[in-house]
């Protein structure tokens, strides 16, 4: 039996302690979903590594690396970098509205520092569930409902959905709405919020169809009657709805998908690549895949439910439904159950900032894990 | 777990509790992702799997060879030509297509025209769309881009087919010509073939008539393609079956000699085996180029056709009708032996009363005393005026039915008319007014409301020659398959009767005093006979009568008289007839009976069974041929 240095709880850990304490089980199985993405990228290229493959490995042994740099990273330190990294994000994302590069679609998504291009609003999502895990760390249960306490996460949460709803990117705002909340939920805000609030979101939808940019609108209006413009952009939800059905059972075979290799899907590679695993290795290879996520999903949970400090809960469980609406959007959006939305498949699909958000999740996770003995006093969550 | 901190228990336990629903809700997404997965793969699998085939594969119809039209001896009337054309490839022009068509036209003249098509529709079409530059090359000009194309990229020569007519205008009428699909084809013939672009159908004649025989049936090309309908490789081919060859009774040597000597005449003229009804030559001149209508046709061309006063779009053998004038005769004169009148001798004026009309004879002096046999040979009206008034219009309509005319001889040919033999029912009916007898000795004599077509004179003639109902016809094989050829029945007439009017046909060719005796066939065994006609297309008033000018030859082109001449030879044995019709050929030169004559006896030149051996067919022939000399 390996002699577990948690033995002694508030003993500092060394760096081979916590390499010991990584989660390297959590590590392979990150690995084995990544090896997915490669192979799928490896088939959509009609078997070679270029122009796919090739570079997502480098990026995701990079990406690796980063995550265990993160891990050994002592939580305390994370928490004391949680404003400041959301200042920083917050800053970047105006830049973007300001200065932005015009990206695909005619959306401010993208801006160039050097050479380096960046996406601020995956950033943001990362720095938002730090921040506010670090917010309500100070909160006690009963406080987290109070009008005043609760303005702030709202705003911390409201602000940057916003900007990034502006540039337009309906995907990734909502993907940030939906986190804060969800941490706002777990922290135990009131039933006497919540329900109001869900019933108020459900009145507003006409409102809010207003503020929708036209090209929203009419994915929207294509979703709800995808013949309404066939070879437009109902055309490409019909072709991954083909893909993905024509695979049946067990599907076609790997590197023997025809809509993908006769370029019939759009976006293979990134946002549609669900819909090639679906046409070659059918509901068997998907389901495999969708369980694969669901135990990630389940680490997650197991790994927050066992954190001693509540930043290190909400944060665990952050990055794991981070992690997990990025699933469920992209997998309903290229079965035809939502409307078309730029979100990639996490760990599949092709994208070096995608991947790197995901990935610096995990190291936040993994950091967690490691830290899971540190108790972190409630004052030091206050605002300043 | 031991905690520090009591609050903290209880957001411990808060958190756990909400992160068990947060689970749950978990849980139920991917079920419902799951559920879709099954409804889309297992539930709908089949109907995408078909879907995503329908996507991937494509059929491409491939247009069979069609088949070709020969005459009776093989010579091919209607051929298909290679055509060799270039084409550019957007993709492949690696230097850009304004610069392999600036290197193409260093080698082959290109047009403006055809420079600014070429550069529109490769904008037009996706990058892979091989693109025609030029069609139609000839074998040098072709084999010099060839030579060139290394230096050429982009620029693709290829072979395709295309139909080609060797004889041109002189057998226009019977072959027709092949067309571009219309919209009004395509409702016809839903047939798929004929949406494939360049598709070529039968627009008249043999090739409008058999166009589902010599067409083929299409082969399929099954091809992989792409989003973008690029062709990745292919799955299957079938390459179809060509269309039949059509063997046709006709003998281009003949129909060329037929066609030679009508000239520049607004004409027509059958040539026919007598036994067996085979159509030898059918022209009508002029004619037109079919192969312009198979490249394209321009508009000056078209409306040079269009206006021309000879009608050289009209099949006249088949669908021209003229009054058959005193070709008729014979056919009145068969009736009249038949009904008993055979021995009738009548004294010909110069012309004859009925009633308070004065009918008169084409020659003023008169015939003297006339029997059927001089009649014919001099073609008096007075006889046959008075034949007409005792054997009855119904008579008439009776033996001129039983020799084909009145009604369409069935002929392998679209746009047939049937001519007309009138009768007091028809008038009745059609203009309302009862029937005059005056006007069943104008029928009589081949005038008034007769009309036949010169295939129907040429059948009449091959009838009274045989004495069998035999029906003209054009092909012999279609494909594999011949033509249902029975043997002609024996018509309602004597032998004594078909004699007799053989008889007087001959005189009238080879008698002196006959009125085709200067253009008579003098070769022994080789005489033909005959009977000429002259039509009116303008009624000669009283007053032009008593001016004494009845011949019309003074008259504007299109107001003279019809010449008309059928014929038999040879006289003893009869094996070809021969019906000659000149649009206002007027009536002083009988040039309508020496093209009967010209074709007639090349025809008869040509029989097998008259040519000396000149290639013995066998050693054992050649071997009896040296014995013999």
């Amino acid at each position: 039996m390996i002699a577990r240095p948690y033995a002694t709880a508030r003993r500092t850990l060394s760096l081979s302690d916590k390499l010991m304490e990584i989660n390297w089980g959590l590590v392979m199985l990150i690995t084995v979903i990544a090896c997915v993405g490669f192979a799928m990228m490896y088939s959509v290229a009609g078997g070679h590594l270029s122009p796919w493959a090739g570079k997502q490995m480098i990026r995701f042994v990079a990406g690796l690396v980063i995550m265990v740099v993160m891990a050994c990273v002592d939580i305390r330190t994370w928490m004391e970098w949680a404003y400041p990294a959301y200042a920083m994000a917050l800053l970047l994302l105006v830049a973007t509205t300001v200065v932005g590069k015009v990206g695909g679609l005619g959306a401010q998504r993208w801006i160039a520092l050097g050479p380096v291009e960046l996406q601020p609003s995956e950033l943001m999502k990362i720095s938002l569930v730090l921040a506010l895990a670090r917010y309500l760390h100070g909160l006690g249960v009963e406080e987290v409902s109070s009008p005043a306490k609760l303005a702030i996460p709202l705003a911390m949460i409201g602000v940057p959905a916003v900007l990034v709803l502006m540039q337009p990117n309906l995907g990734t705002a909502t993907i940030i709405g939906l986190n804060g909340v969800s941490l706002l939920f777990l922290a135990g805000l009131s039933w006497w919020w919540i329900l109001p609030a869900l019933g108020g979101a459900i009145a507003s939808v006409p409102i809010a169809w207003r503020f929708l940019h036209p090209y929203q609108k009419q994915r929207i209006l294509t979703f709800l009657n995808p013949a309404r413009d066939a070879l437009g952009a109902g055309w490409n939800i019909s072709q991954a709805e083909i893909a993905l059905g024509s695979g049946g059972l067990f599907g076609k075979g790997f590197l023997h998908g025809t809509q993908s290799r006769l370029n019939f899907l759009p976006e293979k590679q990134t946002d549609f690549i669900w819909t090639v695993i679906g046409e070659e290795f059918g509901l068997v290879g998907c389901v495999a895949l969708l369980l694969l996520f669901a135990i990630v999903i389940g680490y997650g949970v197991r790994i927050a439910m066992s954190s001693r400090s509540q930043f290190g809960r909400l944060l665990a469980i952050g990055v794991t439904l981070n992690f997990f609406f990025y699933i469920m959007i992209n997998a309903s959006m290229v079965m035809g159950l939502i409307p078309v939305v730029g979100i990639p498949m996490p760990m599949i699909s092709y994208g070096g900032t995608a991947m790197l958000s995901v990935m610096v999740g995990f190291g936040l996770l993994l950091s967690v894990h490691v830290h899971r003995q540190v108790e972190i006093p409630r004052g030091s969550g206050s605002i300043l | 777990m031991p905690l520090f901190d009591r609050k903290d228990k209880s957001r411990y336990n808060v958190f756990t509790r909400r992160t068990l629903i947060a689970g749950g809700g978990m849980a139920a997404v991917f079920a419902t992702l799951a559920g879709r997965l099954y409804q889309l793969q297992i539930v709908e699998g089949q109907t995408f799997m078909t879907r995503a085939e329908d996507n991937r594969v494509n059929q491409r119809l491939l247009a069979p060879l069609r088949g070709l039209i020969l005459d009776r001896f093989g010579v091919a009337l209607a051929d298909n030509r290679r055509n060799y054309r270039v084409l550019i490839v957007k993709e492949q022009a690696s230097e850009g297509v304004e610069t392999a068509l600036d290197n193409l036209a260093h080698i082959i003249t290109l047009s403006p025209q055809d420079r600014e098509r070429v550069l529109r529709q490769v904008r037009q079409n996706r990058a892979f769309v091989p693109v025609t530059v030029i069609e139609n090359l000839n074998w040098e000009a072709f084999s010099s881009v060839n030579l060139h194309l290394p230096y050429l990229p982009g620029i693709v020569p290829d072979v395709g087919e295309t139909r080609s007519y060797p004889f041109g205008a002189e057998m226009s009428h019977i072959i027709g010509y092949v067309g571009a699909v219309t919209e009004a084809d395509m409702k016809r013939d839903p047939n798929p073939l004929l949406s494939l672009p360049g598709f070529r159908i039968g627009k008249r004649g043999i090739e409008k008539q058999f166009d589902p025989e010599i067409r083929g049936t299409a082969g399929t090309d099954r091809v992989e393609v792409n989003a973008y309908g690029r062709v990745i490789r292919e799955l299957s081919r079938d390459p179809g079956t060509p269309g039949d060859n059509v063997y046709l009774t006709i003998d281009s040597e003949v129909q060329d000699v037929l066609t030679r000597a009508l000239g520049d005449q607004s004409a027509a003229s059958v040539v026919m085996d007598v036994e067996t009804g085979d159509v030898l030559a059918l022209a009508s001149t002029p004619g037109y180029d079919p192969n312009l209508f198979n490249v394209g046709i321009s508009d000056a061309q078209w409306r040079a056709l269009m206006t021309n006063d000879h009608d050289p779009l009209l099949n006249k053998a088949t669908a021209g009708v003229y009054p058959p004038g005193s070709t008729f005769k014979p056919s009145v004169a068969l009736g009249g032996i038949e009904a008993g009148f055979g021995d009738l001798q009548v004294f010909c004026p110069g012309s004859m009363r009925l009633g308070d009309h004065v009918f008169h004879c084409w020659k003023h002096s008169g015939h003297g005393l006339m029997t059927v046999t001089t009649a014919l040979q001099q073609s008096c009206d007075v006889f046959f005026y008075t034949m007409a008034m005792r054997l009855g219009i119904d008579g008439i309509d009776a033996s001129t039915h039983a020799l084909g005319l009145g009604q369409p001889t069935g002929i392998e040919l679209p746009g047939e008319r049937a001519g007309l033999i009138p009768s007091p029912t028809w008038k009745r009916s059609v203009l309302g007014r009862p029937w005059e007898e005056g006007e069943t000795l104008v029928t009589g004599i081949g005038q008034g409301y007769v009309l036949a077509t010169p295939l129907q004179l040429c059948t009449m003639a091959a009838r009274i020659a045989s004495g069998r109902a035999v029906v003209p016809r054009l092909t012999r094989y279609i494909g594999q398959a011949p033509q249902p050829r029975r043997q002609a029945s024996l018509l309602p007439f004597s032998p004594e009767a078909f004699k007799l009017v053989r008889e007087g046909m001959r005189m009238a060719v080879n008698v002196p005093g006959g009125t085709a005796y200067a253009r008579r066939i003098t070769k022994p065994g080789y005489e033909m006979a005959g009977k000429t006609g002259t039509a009116q297309v303008l009624r000669i008033t009283r007053a032009e009568r008593a001016a004494g000018e009845t011949k019309t030859n003074d008259l504007p082109w299109k107001y003279r008289d019809h010449a008309l001449f059928i014929s038999f030879a040879p006289v003893e044995a009869p094996k070809y007839a021969c019906a000659v019709v000149i649009e206002h050929g007027g009536a002083i030169e009988p040039f309508q009976v020496q093209v009967a004559r010209d074709a007639l006896l090349f025809t008869q030149e040509r029989d097998p069974s008259r040519l000396p051996t000149a290639y013995p067919a066998a050693v054992g022939d050649l071997d009896r041929t040296f014995a013999q000399k």
